[in-house]
């Protein structure tokens, strides 16, 4: 027996535009003049940043193929990722006859909003945050994980087999680490002791440059948390959710146009987010890593962005030479791998960081210089 | 005692007014800068949203619409689609997400911990010890079960 269900969706559309408006005016009525254009600058600069990042990743990886990559669109394919954005954009958006439509279309939306959102605790630089707020390492953790539902409605509004059983993989792998992910976070704050995000940054100021940060006594789960980021944004090896070879493209498949394009770039912008939290979190963000050495003042001179930036860039060039390097994880080996081995090696760790912080270890965890 | 006014029948000094009074104002203060530093938060989901929306109704006016029966048909590799894609599927999967849910809250408890470790010292991590103790063992059973295996 077959039940449908009437969906209506006008109702909770005018109560979301609702909200929205009523958000929007308050949220202007509130905001210093200058926080605006910031904003602004920052969301076109992200944006930016992941258009160039398919270049990136296309020219990267054809230089590791021993091809070219693109090379024709503008000088050294430079304008290849905004004639890509415009060919999208004159695209047929096309419906399954089949699909639920009304979630067909939130999905992407459901994916972007958080992708983006996240960035709001993010800081560039000593003082330079948009929300400076206390509980910043959970908003993120929400955030991120928010991202997964965007990938179930898509794979279940389409209603096709190809997209149910991405999502379903999809939804399976990115539960599994983010348990890892969420286990590497607690010890960077018994580490860090705060929550607030340049807290955990300058709780890793010291007087032995790089060797201060966190990646040192926290290395198992340095490297957890970046292959567990892996994951979570689907990227090779780890990209069964999509799988050309298997199930086409995984949860996307039935998407076309401008509503591919945005689960494109929200992957893309997780990528980022991925890179720069790892770059903060264990590579002490915007700090120097001449901390305290003897070439300190004599690179004083480079602003603590530039530092930031260049951190998360070299994350970023890691995601890509990862997935030209892997072949992609049979399913089973990425669960195994997931539940057997990080999650018993993170909470072992954890153990032995409690040990370390209690015998006061320097020059990490020693009080008397603080 | 000198009662000064009355609230829903219960009589209040001055002196406990004055403390209710300064107490509402601080909590009034805290809610409102907390509020304040949230704002650009709340900026950023309608941001997002909007760059989620946007460019979908952008690419709603400028693209094309010719849809027919072929092309809007659920994709299965150029077969016509055998059933419904609402299909069974592996239990498997509920399992994974109970455990997810487990392990989730675990995380989520020892986040408060985790801050305040250095204050806690020794006690505290004896008593998590304790704590993460009984959640391994809980593992190691669940792995025993074959609750993790996959093939």
């Amino acid at each position: 027996m077959k039940i449908s269900m009437p969906f209506k969706p006008i109702g909770i559309i005018a109560g979301l535009l609702f909200f929205l408006l009523a958000g929007v005016i308050l949220v202007l009525w509130q905001l210093p003049i200058i926080t605006i254009p910031l904003l602004v600058i920052t969301v076109a600069g992200l944006l930016l940043g992941v258009a160039y990042l398919t270049y990136a990743e296309r020219k990267i990886i054809g230089y590791i193929q021993v091809r070219i990559g693109p090379n024709r669109v503008g000088p050294r394919g430079w304008l290849q990722p905004i004639a890509d954005a415009v060919k999208l954009m004159f695209k047929e958006i096309i419906f399954p006859s089949t699909a639920n439509r009304f979630l067909f279309v939130a999905a992407p939306a459901l994916t972007m909003a958080p992708a983006l959102a996240a960035w709001a605790v993010i800081p560039f630089d000593d003082k330079w945050v948009f929300a400076d707020i206390n509980a910043g390492l959970l908003y993120i953790l929400a955030m991120t994980s928010m991202g997964v539902y965007g990938v179930i409605l898509a794979g279940w509004a389409s209603n096709s087999k190809y997209a149910f059983l991405g999502a379903m993989r999809s939804a399976a792998q990115i539960v599994a680490y983010e348990i890892a992910m969420g286990f590497a976070l607690v010890g960077v704050l018994m580490a860090a002791g705060s929550l607030n995000l340049s807290d955990i940054v300058n709780a890793q100021r010291g007087d032995y440059g790089f060797l201060n940060w966190y990646w040192l006594p926290l290395l198992p789960l340095f490297l957890i948390y970046f292959i567990s980021g892996l994951a979570e944004t689907n990227r090779a090896p780890f990209d069964v959710a999509e799988g050309e070879s298997e199930i086409v493209a995984g949860f996307h498949v039935e998407y076309s146009g401008m509503l591919f394009a945005v689960f494109f770039l929200a992957e893309y912008l997780n990528m980022i987010l991925i890179a720069a939290l790892t770059a903060l979190l264990f590579l002490g963000g915007w700090l120097s890593p001449f901390q305290g050495t003897m070439l300190e003042t004599a690179f004083a001179w480079v602003p603590g962005i530039a530092w930031f930036l260049m951190k998360t860039s070299i994350f970023l060039f890691l995601f890509l030479w990862l997935r030209a390097t892997f072949p992609r994880y049979r399913y089973d080996q990425i669960m195994r791998l997931g539940w057997k081995v990080f999650i018993p090696l993170t909470i072992v760790w954890i153990l032995v960081l409690g040990i370390l912080i209690l015998v006061e270890l320097p020059p990490w965890f020693s009080t008397a210089g603080v | 005692m000198e009662v000064a006014f009355s609230v829903f029948g219960i009589d209040r000094t001055y002196t406990e007014f004055r403390l209710y009074y300064a107490f509402s104002a601080n909590l009034y203060g805290e809610v409102y800068s907390m509020l304040e530093n949230y704002l650009p938060v709340l900026l950023f989901i309608l941001v997002g949203l909007l760059v989620g929306i946007g460019p979908v109704l952008a690419g709603f006016i400028l693209g094309p619409h010719k849809p027919y029966k072929e092309k809007q048909s659920p994709y299965e590799c150029g077969f016509e689609a055998f059933e419904d894609a609402r299909m069974k599927f592996d239990v498997r999967y509920y399992l994974v997400a109970i455990l997810f849910i487990l392990f989730d809250l675990e995380i989520a408890f020892l986040f408060p911990w985790a801050v305040v470790f250095k204050e806690l010292g020794l006690y505290g991590f004896v008593v998590m010890s304790i704590f993460l103790a009984i959640l391994v063992v809980g593992f190691i059973y669940e792995w025993r079960k074959g609750a993790l295996e996959w093939e």
